[in-house]
């Protein structure tokens, strides 16, 4: 069983009450505790459990505006006294910084609502063979797949954050993921492809059939890809892939890339960033959403946010430290953003792939192509080739390349938004990309 | 070296009892206890924005038998605890039955001292190395817009209990000192990243204002991109330059030669063994055996002494990496290369030092012999796709080649290949091999572990540069 909240506060007050006897001004610390449970299948058969139980503490201790930080995985009050002493000995000599702090008294959330992100269900190893073996039966009834690759895993958490401004809340969430890889091969290629769910609560989970047949029919509509000529083209990004462009644009509004300056999106506050049509949202209060929390990792509360309204950019992504730098109240996004999703754009994911009489159609990029500084993004890609809005052949070992500054700018979306994880996307299209192939 | 049975109530002879029981009926297995100890300091805008520490504990169990691998993991070395774990093994395997291998090969060999980087120099020495960095850089030019420097350092030391009481210790040192400067000239802003490391003291990066050389790297880097122009998109030739480069060859083949997808048959490469993979005159070797390097290691995360692997041998393949799960399994013996990002994860074939060695052509004669193409000096990260064999990086520093002159650098781009048939496309191979600056993690499966790359200069005939320009 998960530790609870009981336990975890006890260890918690441990360390808030030593770190004040030695010295220190002000102190915060987070203590989790995880277990997980995983069992993966390979060709319809038992290749691994995995069963792991960790506990994890952290201390930030404070002497005015001096601070530093130190992590541990043992619990031992022994240990803890041990590491806070040489934690508070390296704050003493670490220089000061004007910005440190704890987060403002009154930003601190103080209801915590229930968004039911955790189910107590056990679902017994047992119970994830059984799953899987439905799974991979599905996945490997066509010939053409020679090779599947299954793991079901169950994880349980809770945690306590505590301050010494007097905020100590915590709570528990769980999640369960299921995934799939199939490799299929014809007379000329082998391809790779795959299909997962990941829930909050085990009855959400997608059945394990649908979920194996899904990754085969994606994998073997990749045989036999053909390369591409260089030239500009329209791409359709499907929504696996859409949602990346939503994790860089939030990764360059956080403050801490504004702060120093390092983002393609400084000083872009109330102006055109995206195409009009576009609006973006991040909703942390979502039942059971996946990126849900009732505050962020500072325990600073944390409302829905439009980050783009009619394509302009309306707040960065706000935490304590680089708040205080830009002087800006935190928004509650230490830690980044909670659910973040496009709103659905005007057309049918069909009438998407019509718009163009020929456009690509990417199912995955490989690389890290893309660069927060310039905004300049070039990355491997596989797709297909769409004509008239029909699928004509896959494509692989190709780049595309643009700048995010006129991609977004660029964007068009479908109408099939569904709110499934933490970063959420419609079907997306980029007119005027470049295609580099043969 | 760590005592992992002092404060617990848990005893080396019952951990051995404990073991040995839970063992004995399966193939393979062992409990591994890992102690690290590791800090990080970083400086940014102008401050000391971190420095933190971190200790952590904990066993990892794992049993074999036949194909199937039961684990279990956890932080609190006690009795209870183990017997937990060990019942959770032995229920996952509880139908099938193996025969346990006692052999082991043993070498007296060790690659790295057993020192703690982080104790042996005071945090205020390191502050202050920093903050020289930072006044060095922003005095340099007034073009210099952000800084970022970083030490971090790492002490690992790892036991490994065999069932029949079998012990196996190593204790890993490891640093890395990193600088990462912005420019901003005439409204372009860009980056310049430089580093360095390996398993050693801070001392040599610290004495002789050698951090210096790190700075003037990643501002040279940095320069270079101001000037930058958008690169060309399409298929061309494309020289590499020596040293980090060659993580093309870590992406490109050597995931592809790890043990786990060739017995599973999910590597491009699983019924090449024997064949000719790659152009006379290539040969490349995965080396866990180089003094002080990132990528070695004196054992390997399952207690195998390391080894020099020859994987290609002018042009042939002769072996993939192999750790004892796939050995086994494929009848064959354990490369050394077992390894793990610590005890919360499986050991899985990774490599070390992947290098490629030097042939007879010099940097000049490649680039002379190119009319329009791409030289590649150096790279971020590399990504490939197992299964179809197609693997990407990116240029972080790179210029265009125009009748056998190099021209203007180029804006990063990303090049992409085909793993089987890059190394056949292989058409010179230079004299000039470099080890790299100590600076690679590679992930797999989400583990990281820290590895190293080295080659000469080579000139590939064939790859597609994913640039904007056509």
């Amino acid at each position: 069983m998960v530790k609870d909240q009981e336990f975890l506060k006890s260890k918690a007050s441990y360390c808030l009450d030593l770190a004040k006897k030695m010295g220190a001004t002000d102190a915060s610390v987070k203590v989790g505790h995880s277990i997980s449970e995983t069992v993966n299948f390979r060709n319809k058969s038992l290749e691994a459990s995995d069963r792991s139980d960790g506990l994890a503490l952290s201390i930030e201790t404070y002497l005015g505006k001096r601070r530093s930080s130190i992590s541990s995985s043992n619990l031992l009050d022994e240990n803890i006294k041990t590491l806070i002493e040489k934690c508070f000995e390296t704050t003493k000599i670490t220089p000061e910084d004007e910005f440190n702090s704890l987060p403002d008294k009154n930003l601190l959330a103080k209801q915590i609502s229930s968004l039911n992100l955790y189910d107590e269900t056990r679902f017994e190893n047992d119970k994830k063979i059984k799953y899987l073996k439905d799974l991979e039966e599905v996945a490997s009834s066509d010939n053409q797949i020679i090779n599947t690759e299954s793991s079901f895993t169950e994880n349980k958490s809770n945690f306590i954050l505590a301050n010494s401004d007097g905020f100590c809340d915590g709570y528990k969430t769980s999640s369960f993921t299921t995934s799939c890889v199939t490799v299929a091969k014809d007379e000329n290629s082998m391809e790779r492809d795959y299909e997962f769910s990941s829930k909050r609560h085990l009855s959400d989970i997608k059945q394990a059939s649908d979920l194996g047949n899904k990754a085969a029919k994606q994998t073997i509509r990749k045989l036999s890809p053909n390369k591409i000529g260089s030239e500009k083209i329209n791409i359709i990004f499907d929504k696996r892939i859409s949602k990346g462009m939503l994790s860089v644009f939030a990764s360059a509004i956080s403050a801490s890339a504004i702060a120093r300056g390092t983002s393609f999106l400084k000083n872009k506050i109330d102006q055109q960033v995206f195409a009009n049509s576009i609006n973006v949202i991040d909703k942390p209060d979502i039942i059971k959403g996946m990126g849900s929390q009732n505050f962020d990792t500072e325990g600073v509360n944390s409302n829905t946010l439009q980050l783009i309204e009619n394509g302009i950019l309306k707040n960065y992504l706000v935490d304590t430290y680089n708040g205080k730098k830009l002087n800006l109240l935190s928004n509650g996004r230490s830690g980044g953003t909670t659910n973040l999703y496009f709103e659905n754009g005007k057309l049918s994911y069909e009438d998407l792939l019509k718009k163009n009489s020929k456009s690509l159609y990417i199912t995955e990029t490989i690389g890290h192509g893309s660069n927060l500084v310039t905004g300049d993004y070039s990355v491997g890609a596989t797709g297909f080739l769409v004509e008239d809005g029909e699928f004509k052949y896959p494509v692989n070992e190709i780049t595309i390349a643009g700048n995010f500054k006129d991609m977004f700018k660029n964007i068009t979306l479908a109408n099939d938004l569904e709110l499934e994880y933490a970063v959420n996307s419609p079907t997306m299209m980029i007119e005027g990309m470049t295609v580099a192939g043969k | 070296m760590s005592n992992f049975f002092h404060k617990s109530d848990l005893t080396r002879q019952d951990a051995d009892k404990i073991v040995s029981d839970t063992l004995n009926n399966c193939d393979d297995g062992e409990l591994y206890l890992e102690e690290s100890k590791s800090e990080s300091i970083l400086l940014d805008d102008n401050k000391i924005k971190s420095s933190s520490y971190s200790s952590d504990l904990g066993f990892g169990f794992r049993a074999i038998s036949n194909e199937v691998i039961a684990y279990t993991y956890s932080n609190e070395i006690s009795k209870d605890s183990l017997k937990n774990s060990s019942e959770n093994l032995k229920s996952t395997l509880k139908s099938i039955k193996g025969t346990y291998n006692h052999e082991i090969p043993k070498s007296n060999k060790k690659f790295y001292e057993e020192i703690n980087p982080i104790e042996q120099k005071t945090l205020n020495s390191k502050l202050e190395v920093l903050n020289k960095v930072n006044d060095f850089l922003r005095k340099k030019d007034g073009s210099v817009k952000q800084v970022t420097a970083s030490f971090a350092g790492e002490q690992k030391s790892i036991e490994i209990i065999r069932s029949g009481g079998e012990a196996l210790t190593d204790v890993r040192p490891l640093i890395r000192f990193n600088v990462s400067v912005m420019l901003e000239k005439n409204g372009r802003k860009e980056t310049g990243v430089y580093g360095i490391g390996g398993r050693q003291s801070y001392d040599e990066y610290l004495k002789n204002d050698n951090w210096k050389n790190v700075c003037e790297e990643a501002f040279r880097i940095a320069s270079i991109n101001l000037e930058s122009k958008p690169a060309p998109a399409g298929e061309m030739k494309v020289v590499l330059g020596p040293g980090w480069p060659a993580i093309l060859i870590h992406e490109a083949i050597g995931h592809g030669l790890e043990g786990d997808f060739n017995r599973k048959k999910t590597s491009a490469f699983h019924n090449l063994m024997g064949e000719k993979v790659a152009s006379e005159g290539v040969t490349i070797v995965d080396d866990g055996t180089i003094d002080n390097r990132r990528g070695s290691l004196t054992i390997d995360d399952e207690g195998t002494p390391t080894e020099r692997t020859v994987l290609i041998e002018n042009g042939i393949l002769k072996n993939f990496m192999q750790d004892r799960h796939n050995a086994r399994l494929m009848n064959t013996r354990s490369t050394g290369s077992g390894r793990r990002e610590n005890y919360r994860h499986i050991v899985l074939p990774r490599m070390r030092n992947t290098m490629m060695l030097s042939g007879d052509q010099t940097q000049d004669e490649m680039i002379k012999s190119v009319d329009k193409g791409i030289f590649a000096v150096s790279f971020g990260g590399g990504q490939v796709d197992i299964t179809s064999g197609k693997f990407v990086f990116n240029c972080t520093e790179a210029y265009e080649i125009n009748n056998g002159k190099i021209g203007s650098p180029i804006k990063g781009a990303t090049l992409i290949g085909d793993g089987p048939s890059i190394l056949k496309e292989v058409s010179m191979v230079g004299n000039d091999m470099m080890l790299d600056p100590g600076i690679g993690t590679c992930g797999k499966a989400g583990q990281g572990v820290p590895v190293g790359v080295a080659q000469p200069s080579i000139l590939i005939n064939k790859m597609t540069v994913g640039g904007t320009k056509l």
